[in-house]
């Protein structure tokens, strides 16, 4: 459903992305996993909009969707949720949701009740000021956030980033619910471990090329990532 | 929920009526000099600018400093659109110049023809000046008024704005009637009907999904754009309807002023209201309303016989003399800044559950004094 062809953007002065090429399948969870500053974050800041490729084609459902417009993006049914979760303090809980179906014209009340559903605890808090809630709750909040532009294509940067073990082990229960509703899952971590664990597909990345492909579980045999990123 | 929201909304409408009904008998009662009037007619005006530029600064997160600048266009556009046609041709205003402008208008469409080249001014100058952030965005805004100051006080636009000299004799306040009447219009009741409408019409845009994407805006740009919000679009649109008010408050300061002159659109106006923002809360409507009135009434008002002679009935020529007043003021200011680190209101909106609030840790505190 979704293709990368020969990707390179460069970002704050450097090639950060060099010439790659990797496909998501419809209704998977696929992960890119790889050291800081391997170019995962921006790889999926490119596939959003926010920042401009140098070269290559990224097309979505048959569509290129070649450095458009995040609002064009979103609008075709892919979203992300951004790394630091990025939710916003002076709004309340439901208006961060609301706002997270800005583009949508239709009825949104439904989707608003499926999200208060996975995640019990931001209807209890759906008065609050997204700035009060805690880490755990505020990556519940930037997931559900994504969720209300009903996505076809879900992006997530980082979901386990500065989170408890035991909310981490929380949100990717929840990352595997969503793409059991038929949303699928595009993941960078550096939760190796985790990502594997979950993932469908891996591709792990160094220094701005992909380096490594295969089944998740594949990849967590594999020796060289073992060593490199699990630590065994 | 929905039963404390009606209410809320009743509570709401109700006091406005009363406002506005207290003002109407104030007119027929108080002698039109008043100054009390005068307060309430400034006011009125400067809580419409400076909601609109908490439109920009509180809820848009634009640090723009060129409310003077737009309020200068507003107020001739109204003074030479609404000046009649006979006046233009005499040289009573237009003493050095040939005046070009050959119909005249209604104050109505004055007022929103005032409010919409400011906004036209707006759109142009926000397609450059929007791409810059903080505090570039806000030296670029102060240049601009600066340069439209200059520019309509330029001796070749004379015949259109009367060069450096004073427009008058325009359709200001004691010029204006009941429609299809000739029986004058209350004045003070006019400023704050068109000050109230507008400010209405800003409340119901900042809760409206424009509104909340403003916010997004303000909060984390990334995470907007991320969104699907156009940046650059809301931004442009935000400071256009800014501006547009900003615009309409120029144009009743011209009718409030029966004069007007580009000289006194200085710099020092943007930073009044600028302080009226801050002193009321960024990001809090009633707030900026509250502040205005009262910075007006501190310095049209109260703190007048500092300046001369006698005040609170101690009578100190030496002391209380021109100038003294501005001193006292901006300790005011700095003890208000001090101990109202986030003005008087915040971020939050004055309502009935507010005050009740308020009222209780106050009685909360005595009692644990006592």
């Amino acid at each position: 459903m979704f293709e990368i062809k020969g990707l390179s953007v460069n970002y704050g002065g450097i090639e950060a992305v060099r010439d790659i090429s990797f496909s998501v399948e419809e209704g998977s969870i696929v992960t890119l996993i790889g050291a800081n500053g391997a170019g995962k974050s921006t790889t999926l800041r490119t596939i959003a909009g926010l920042v401009k490729p140098r070269s290559g084609k990224i097309t979505f459902m048959g569509e290129d969707i070649t450095g458009k417009d995040p609002a064009f993006i979103v609008g075709k049914g892919i979203t992300l949720v951004p790394e630091g979760r990025r939710i916003f303090p002076d709004l309340t809980v439901y208006e961060n949701l609301r706002i997270g179906a800005y583009l949508r014209k239709d009825r949104i009340d439904d989707d608003i009740e499926w999200v208060f559903s996975l995640f019990p605890r931001l209807r209890e808090r759906s008065w609050q000021y997204g700035g009060t809630l805690s880490g755990g709750e505020q990556q519940m909040l930037a997931v559900g956030r994504a969720l209300m532009s009903r996505p076809k294509l879900m992006m997530m940067d980082e979901p386990s980033l500065g989170l408890a073990p035991l909310v981490v082990r929380d949100i990717f229960s929840i990352i595997r619910t969503i793409r059991d509703k038929g949303v699928t899952i595009l993941l960078v971590e550096q939760n190796a471990n985790m990502a594997l664990q979950t993932a469908d597909m891996a591709y792990v990345m160094e220094t701005g090329s992909i380096t490594l492909s295969g089944k998740g579980r594949d990849l967590i045999a594999d020796d060289s990532v073992r060593k490199a990123y699990l630590g065994k | 929920m929905d039963r404390e929201k009606r209410n809320h909304l009743i509570r709401i409408a109700a006091a406005i009526a009363v406002v506005y009904g207290v003002i109407l008998i104030l007119e027929f009662t108080l002698r039109p000099t008043s100054i009390l009037f005068t307060v309430l007619r400034k006011g009125a005006i400067y809580s419409l600018v400076a909601v609109s530029m908490n439109l920009l600064n509180g809820f848009t997160g634009l640090f723009s400093l060129g409310q003077a600048g737009f309020m200068l266009i507003g107020a001739y556009t109204y003074a030479i659109l609404t000046m009649p046609v006979s006046v233009k041709q005499s040289e009573r205003v237009y003493k050095y110049y040939e005046c070009i402008v050959g119909f005249d208008t209604g104050s109505l469409i004055g007022l929103i023809a005032a409010g919409l080249m400011a906004a036209f001014f707006a759109f142009l100058i926000g397609l450059p000046v929007l791409r810059l952030k903080s505090d570039y965005l806000a030296i670029a805004t102060l240049g601009f008024a600066e340069i439209v100051r200059a520019i309509f006080q330029w001796d070749v636009l004379g015949p259109l704005t009367n060069g450096a000299n004073l427009l008058r004799e325009y359709k200001d306040l004691t010029r204006i009637y009941l429609p299809f009447t000739d029986i004058p219009f209350p004045p003070t009741l006019f400023v704050f009907i068109v000050a109230g409408v507008c400010i209405l019409l800003i409340v119901l845009l900042i809760n409206s999904s424009y509104g909340r994407a403003f916010k997004a805006i303000r909060d984390d740009e990334t995470a907007a754009e991320a969104m699907g919000i156009n940046l650059f679009r809301h931004k442009e649109l935000s400071f256009v309807i800014s501006s547009f008010f900003a615009g309409i408050s120029g144009a009743l300061l011209a009718m409030f002023q029966y004069t007007v002159q580009a000289q006194q659109f200085k710099t020092m106006m943007t930073y009044e209201i600028l302080l009226i923002v801050v002193i009321g809360g960024i990001g809090s409507i009633s707030g900026s309303c509250i502040a205005s009135f009262l910075y007006i009434a501190l310095s049209e008002w109260w703190l007048r016989g500092l300046d001369m002679g006698e005040f609170l009935g101690i009578a100190a020529p030496d002391l209380f003399r021109s100038g003294f007043r501005r001193l006292v003021f901006s300790v005011i200011i700095m003890v208000i800044v001090l101990f109202f680190s986030k003005g008087l209101m915040g971020d939050k909106e004055l309502s009935y559950e507010h005050l009740k609030q308020k009222l209780s840790s106050l009685r909360k505190k005595r009692r644990a004094s006592a």
